[in-house]
């Protein structure tokens, strides 16, 4: 099985995260920068997929220079090799045309399975997997919890409002991940020094045959106008129970409307 | 005034969502309201009056059994055609993993930006965001194509304006290349009449100071007397005490109620993601240092398994 795991690396979500001023686009460089954390729960997923089928895993992301620290930390938990789009004139580019640049990538990497997170913790849109399937043909099986593969079919149970759904596709396939489909292991010493000598092949907009207009500014489908700090809500009344914090909380609901 | 089509989410249970409610009455504001009902066959006679009671105008019914029976690829392609027949001002989804994924296959399908968990949107189709754990807000627009836009639940209040909607079939042919994802069975969990996460207007939601799953039957005790939904920490879900489409923050689900009330939890930054812009906080913590008593507006420094009892009670007494 030829898998590749799509990896983005994004700003902590643990630390505070920002806009850059002079371009609104977000702000790597100041930046404590991390694979996102649904990412390394595809990454998981595709290791043990290896482990009983056979196969490779690349790695696939397409970010600034910074993001190989996360490709090799990426590579560490086991994966074979990994792909690097990476090109000054991505700089600004629209969850739309990162799409196009990820399906021509992926269309050389010609995988059987495409395993990537459900969301990314900046983005936060949920549309990579669907615009990567819709790009190149192939289903997407969204927001796994359990991924079973039988020969060529795979079927996902995925979360829904209401409870799950069982979904069932042939390969090719995108699917993505929630954090419920498994526990991602800790990159052993071997790995982390192995992950230094797997080969990272860079690939320019060039060699996929992307103009530099289709992405970045000029090629975005979107623009953010302007930003700003939202104002830190401020701490209200605090009491401490000494007997009677229940009815002081219902009497703060009740002057609230709420009961 | 031009069309704006506005895509339809409903329960079989509750019918129409609120959130769909919330579309039609921005889209009013947008030009002229019509309903698109992407579902099975009956689908749409079941949701017009509700939707004619928020103004839409017009609905188009797009039913056929295998817009239920395969995942998303067959709604976003009726869509696409219907966007192109149309020629909308604006095509507005709900934020919800569904509403995302239609929308993100029109935008390629039609080469179209898009903009996703907007909070407002104006009517030159500047729209608002609040991004990175509600720290900062975003204006942004889309600059090629129409305003694709999905709107997260919470952000408008929804206003009836009764309209006698016509109801206009769409022919749908679904190409096999679109029903490459079959749903081999649809599993409801939802155990009470609670209403969604997302939707309601209060969440009482439990973290690992609830200490085990019986106990958050207080959490839903709280919640059941405020009308609200039921949500937990991460930490929460992790330990098992409550199922994982319950959790809010960063990495689940997105809430802005009137009133949200956190029961045992400290208030992490990816916690806060997701309760962040509710109206009204309020926190029980036994520890006067925990974060969330930062962002409260009426903080309980105590047990809960003191302070919750006895408030639920002080609400039957009130009632
Ligand atoms: C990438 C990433 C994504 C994440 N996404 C999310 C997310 O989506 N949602 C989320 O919630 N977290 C998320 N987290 C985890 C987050 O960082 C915290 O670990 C988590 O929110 C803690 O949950 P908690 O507040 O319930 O637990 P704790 O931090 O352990 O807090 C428990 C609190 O309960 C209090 N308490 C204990 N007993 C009692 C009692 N009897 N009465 C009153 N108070 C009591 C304690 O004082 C304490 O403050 C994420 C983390 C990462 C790294
Ligand atoms: N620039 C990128 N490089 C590699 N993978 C990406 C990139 N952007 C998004 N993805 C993948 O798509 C998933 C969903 O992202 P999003 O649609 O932004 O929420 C992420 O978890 C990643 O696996």
């Amino acid at each position: 099985m030829n898998i590749v795991v799509l990896v983005k690396q994004v700003p902590d979500s643990g630390a505070e995260r920002n806009l850059r001023t002079d371009d609104n686009t977000v702000d790597r460089a100041s930046a404590d920068n991390v694979i996102n954390e649904m990412d390394e729960y595809a990454i998981e997923e595709a290791l043990q997929i290896k482990e009983r089928l056979g196969g490779e895993v690349t790695i696939l992301t397409m970010g600034p220079q910074r993001a190989t620290e996360s490709i090799r930390k990426a590579l560490s938990m086991g994966p074979d090799k990994a792909v690097h789009v990476l090109d000054d004139a991505l700089h600004g580019t629209c969850a739309v045309a990162t799409s196009k640049v990820l399906a021509a990538a992926l269309r050389t990497l010609d995988p059987d399975l495409v395993l990537c997170g459900a969301e990314s913790t900046d983005g936060r849109g949920q549309i990579m997997p669907h615009m990567l399937a819709e790009r190149l043909g192939i289903a997407a099986l969204t927001g796994a919890r359990k991924l079973t593969i039988d020969g060529d079919q795979l079927t996902v149970e995925r979360q829904t409002e209401e409870g799950y759904e069982v979904v069932t596709a042939a390969k090719p396939a995108v699917v993505s991940v929630w954090d419920t489909i498994n526990e991602p292991r800790y990159p052993s010493f071997k790995n982390i020094m192995a992950a230094k000598k797997k080969p990272v092949q860079t690939l320019t907009l060039a060699d996929l045959g992307i103009a530099a207009d289709e992405v970045g500014f000029a090629g975005a489908t979107s623009v953010v106008l302007e930003h700003s700090k939202r104002p830190a809500r401020s701490a209200g009344r605090k009491v401490t129970d000494e007997g009677s914090g229940g009815q002081q909380l219902v009497e703060f609901l009740a002057a609230e409307k709420f009961v | 005034m031009a069309e704006v089509l506005v895509v339809v989410e409903a329960t079989r249970e509750f019918g129409v969502k609120k959130v769909t409610l919330e579309l039609l009455t921005l889209a009013r504001e947008l030009g002229t309201p019509s309903a698109v009902v992407l579902g099975g066959p009956g689908a749409a006679a079941q949701l017009a009056e509700k939707l004619g009671e928020y103004g839409a105008q017009k609905i188009y019914a797009a039913e056929s059994e295998e817009i239920d029976g395969y995942l998303v690829a067959p709604k976003a392609a009726v869509l696409a055609d219907l966007v192109r027949r149309v020629q909308p001002a604006a095509v507005l989804l709900a934020s919800s993993q569904e509403g995302k994924e239609i929308a993100g296959r029109l935008a390629v399908k039609l080469d179209n930006g898009i903009l996703t968990d907007v909070s407002e949107l104006a009517a030159d189709g500047t729209a608002t965001q609040v991004v990175f754990a509600g720290s900062v807000i975003v204006k942004a627009k889309v600059t090629r194509g129409l305003p694709l836009v999905t709107l997260r639940p919470n952000s408008v209040t929804p206003a009836p304006a009764p309209a006698t909607a016509t109801v206009e079939q769409v022919e749908v042919q679904v190409a096999d290349s679109d029903k490459l994802v079959r749903v081999v069975e649809r599993v409801a969990e939802q155990k009470s009449a609670r209403p969604e996460l997302t939707e309601a207007s209060v969440v009482v939601s439990g973290g690992r100071g609830v200490g085990s799953a019986e106990n958050f039957a207080l959490v839903e005790e709280l919640a059941d007397l405020l009308g609200g939904a039921v949500g937990a920490s991460r930490a929460a879900v992790d330990s098992g005490f409550y199922p994982h489409q319950f959790q809010v923050g960063q990495t689940g689900k997105t809430v802005a109620p009137q009133l949200y009330i956190a029961l045992g939890i400290s208030g992490a930054i990816q916690h806060r993601a997701g309760m962040q812009t509710s109206k009204t906080i309020v926190a029980v913590n036994k520890d006067s240092e925990a974060p969330i008593f930062e962002l409260a507006d009426f903080g309980v420094v105590g047990d809960l398994f003191k302070v919750v009892p006895q408030a639920i009670e002080e609400i039957r007494k009130r009632k």
